[in-house]
């Protein structure tokens, strides 16, 4: 209560202002107005003026854009059916899904071929260890995009045309259009990919732009995981190696049993941005054509020219995702975490 | 590079966020401010855009730009090239960071209306092919039928296409690829069947790019209507008007036989449009804000459209076609100067 503050020179000038100076939490709080006033003009003065720029040069905006007809072809789709006469909306769910799509797949590979080669680093075995070492250190000095080029070169340019496609089992085709399978058409029946024309057709298939780009955004963030995977069983203590050992288990088992789940506390955090990083790095996508969101969207903002609604879907799609994936791993981190006492 | 192009598309959306620089003063002024004309052309097109082996950017598309640095400052010379892609083109004309876009630009109702463009004119009529390497024994565009097929993104071809294999119930996949390079690349590597673009451009990529170019065949088929041409940014009716004048002054002087090489001869000519033309007499200048001699600049220092055209465009194999005047079969027609 305010009128209960002490007051130094007691009644008289009984002003507000000496009160504000000597409550901290009533500092605090007018502080905290001021900044989330200045924030709420600033992003009141950003979106008034973008509102009056664009009509004063006659650009269109808004989102009704999202249900007009796109027009183009999307050359992979991931679960949802789609042609030229889709809408814009479809469009971008499309991409959604196949960044999704390349995401999902990266993390799993990536996290199995990061941790296979943390463990090979800290092997006794030295050919094991060095190569594991040169692997992590060429692979993560190396800029990704470079890497998606090399990869993308690779696919397209050292693979044969369909006509001479590479046939490694049966059904199974690889040339420079990608690799075509096999997959079940009903409990009994598989759908075989055969040859018509220009290319496969029937069977199940991964492009090669698909390939380059899950190649690159695993080869790469793997290096990265391995490292993490390596620091989290570093920090675990080395009594309990041997302590594991006395109790009579195998190198793996102790690995499995003892090691691990405690590594997993320091290695959950960080792997979390690692999968965001594969995430968001799904969209350098668009260098060699796979269409993701981001290329999509692109598409979608040249024939629409509402370049900042495209940008805010980017933005958004992005963020959510990031966002759900990170709750996810806390989670995931909060099971992992010691149990029990204060922290 | 899709980095890069964040940041453009970043840069410019702020720039949109940000000021109203371009609103507040006459594009005329302001470059007259500078001294110089940015222009955003194409990052590489051999015929409309692409430097030399000393650096020098050439081009049709090049010369509309010189064309209208004479007109402004009486030299050519004057302009500061911007090379653009398919996508990053018109958000930079948008905001301000070019004064003109001469990069093969498609004319279309929804350019010219929603993304507050105007369009000056056309400096090349074009239309969309096909280029298939030639062991596929393909005859005709109709045979493309479950065809892998190469586009750059965000383009009007990218459109046309996905209408024309509607329109005649076929299927193909798109290989969408920002940078011409790559998507070149990607071609003659063998990614696609095909590559799609308009005519002039698969002519162009055919015979400065192809490592073998007879290895390549063009199909007949042309799919649509392309006109291109330079367009400036909505709400600057002046500056619209040097740009458009520019474009028709090289246009005109062909149909009047006015060169580079014989102006400085016709200087005194009785016939009262050249006198107009050259600016002896009449006020077109004054009608433009600009000199009086301005047309004369245009021609003496770039030439007119067909110097344009044999220097840029014949090389590579192009003909006159549909670009002849209109009084040769073509469509090449300027309003009067007078």
């Amino acid at each position: 209560m305010a009128h209960e503050f002490p007051r130094p020179g007691g009644a008289g000038r009984s002003s507000r202002m000496v009160w504000l100076r000597y409550d901290s939490r009533a500092r605090a709080i007018v502080y905290q107005v001021l900044l989330a006033a200045a924030v709420g003009l600033a992003f009141w003065f950003v979106i008034a003026n973008t509102a009056e720029n664009l009509a004063a040069r006659g650009i269109a905006s808004g989102f009704q854009f999202l249900f007009r007809e796109a027009g183009f072809e999307i050359s992979e789709t991931t679960f949802l059916s789609y042609d030229a006469g889709s809408s814009y909306l479809r469009a971008i769910a499309v991409g959604v899904l196949n960044t999704f799509r390349v995401a999902a797949i990266g993390i799993v590979l990536a996290t199995s071929l990061g941790t296979l080669i943390g463990l090979a680093r800290l092997s006794h075995n030295w050919l094991l260890g060095t190569l594991a070492a040169a692997y992590v250190e060429l692979i993560r000095n190396v800029p990704l995009l470079v890497q998606l080029f090399f990869w993308y070169v690779v696919v397209t340019e050292h693979f044969p045309a369909p006509a001479d496609a590479l046939n490694p089992l049966p059904g199974v085709f690889i040339s420079n259009r990608g690799i075509v399978f096999p997959i079940p058409r009903s409990h009994f029946e598989l759908d075989y990919p055969e040859l018509t024309g220009f290319n496969f057709s029937g069977g199940g298939a991964f492009s090669p732009e698909f390939a380059a780009l899950l190649l690159g955004l695993v080869t790469y963030t793997a290096s990265f995981i391995a490292e993490i995977v390596r620091a989290g069983i570093l920090a675990v203590d080395r009594g309990q190696f041997e302590a594991a050992q006395s109790l009579g288990l195998r190198p793996w088992l102790a690995m499995r049993f003892v090691i691990l789940p405690q590594a997993l506390r320091a290695i959950v955090p960080p792997l979390t941005s690692q999968y965001l990083n594969i995430t968001k790095n799904s969209s350098l996508a668009v260098a060699i054509g796979y269409p993701d969101l981001v290329s999509i969207c692109n598409t979608i903002i040249n024939q629409t020219g509402q370049a900042i609604e495209g940008i805010a879907i980017i933005m958004l799609v992005y963020l959510t995702i990031s966002l759900a994936l990170s709750a996810f791993m806390n989670r995931y981190n909060r099971l992992t975490a010691l149990k029990g006492g204060n922290p | 590079m899709k980095k890069r192009r964040m940041w453009t598309v970043g840069a410019v959306a702020l720039a949109l966020l940000g000021g109203d620089h371009a609103g507040a003063q006459s594009t005329l002024d302001a470059v007259r401010g500078k001294g110089y004309i940015q222009c955003g052309v194409n990052t590489g097109l051999a015929g409309f855009a692409q430097p030399d082996s000393n650096g020098e950017w050439r081009g049709i598309d090049v010369d509309l730009c010189r064309a209208v640095a004479a007109a402004v400052f009486g030299d050519a010379s004057k302009v500061r090239y911007t090379p653009l892609t398919a996508q990053q083109r018109f958000t930079a004309l948008q905001s301000g960071e070019v004064d003109i876009l001469s990069r093969n630009t498609t004319w279309t109702i929804s350019r010219d209306t929603t993304l507050g463009l105007n369009f000056v004119g056309v400096n090349y009529y074009d239309g969309q092919g096909f280029m298939v390497p030639k062991k596929r024994k393909v005859k005709s565009a109709k045979q493309l039928s479950g065809a892998t097929i190469c586009v750059q993104p965000g383009t009007t071809t990218e459109l046309n296409l996905a209408d024309y294999f509607r329109a005649n119930k076929m299927k193909f996949k798109p290989v969408v690829i920002e940078k011409m390079e790559e998507v070149l690349n990607a071609y003659f590597a063998g990614r696609c069947d095909v590559y799609t673009t308009d005519v002039s451009g698969l002519i162009a990529a055919r015979s400065s790019r192809a490592p073998k170019a007879e290895d390549h065949v063009i199909l007949p088929e042309v799919i649509s209507k392309e006109p291109l041409g330079p367009a400036v940014r909505h709400g600057d009716d002046r500056w619209f008007d040097i740009v458009k004048w520019s474009l028709f002054a090289m246009i005109e002087a062909e149909e009047l036989e006015l060169s580079s090489k014989n102006i400085d001869g016709k200087m005194n000519s009785d016939n009262p449009v050249i006198q107009r033309f050259v600016g002896a007499v009449g006020e077109s200048g004054k009608m433009l804000g600009l000199d009086n001699r301005w047309a004369y600049k245009i021609i003496k220092q770039v030439g007119n459209y067909g110097e344009s055209f044999q220097r840029n465009l014949a090389p590579l194999g192009l003909e006159r076609g549909v670009n002849q005047l209109w009084n040769k079969g073509g469509l090449m027609y300027s309003p009067p100067i007078r």
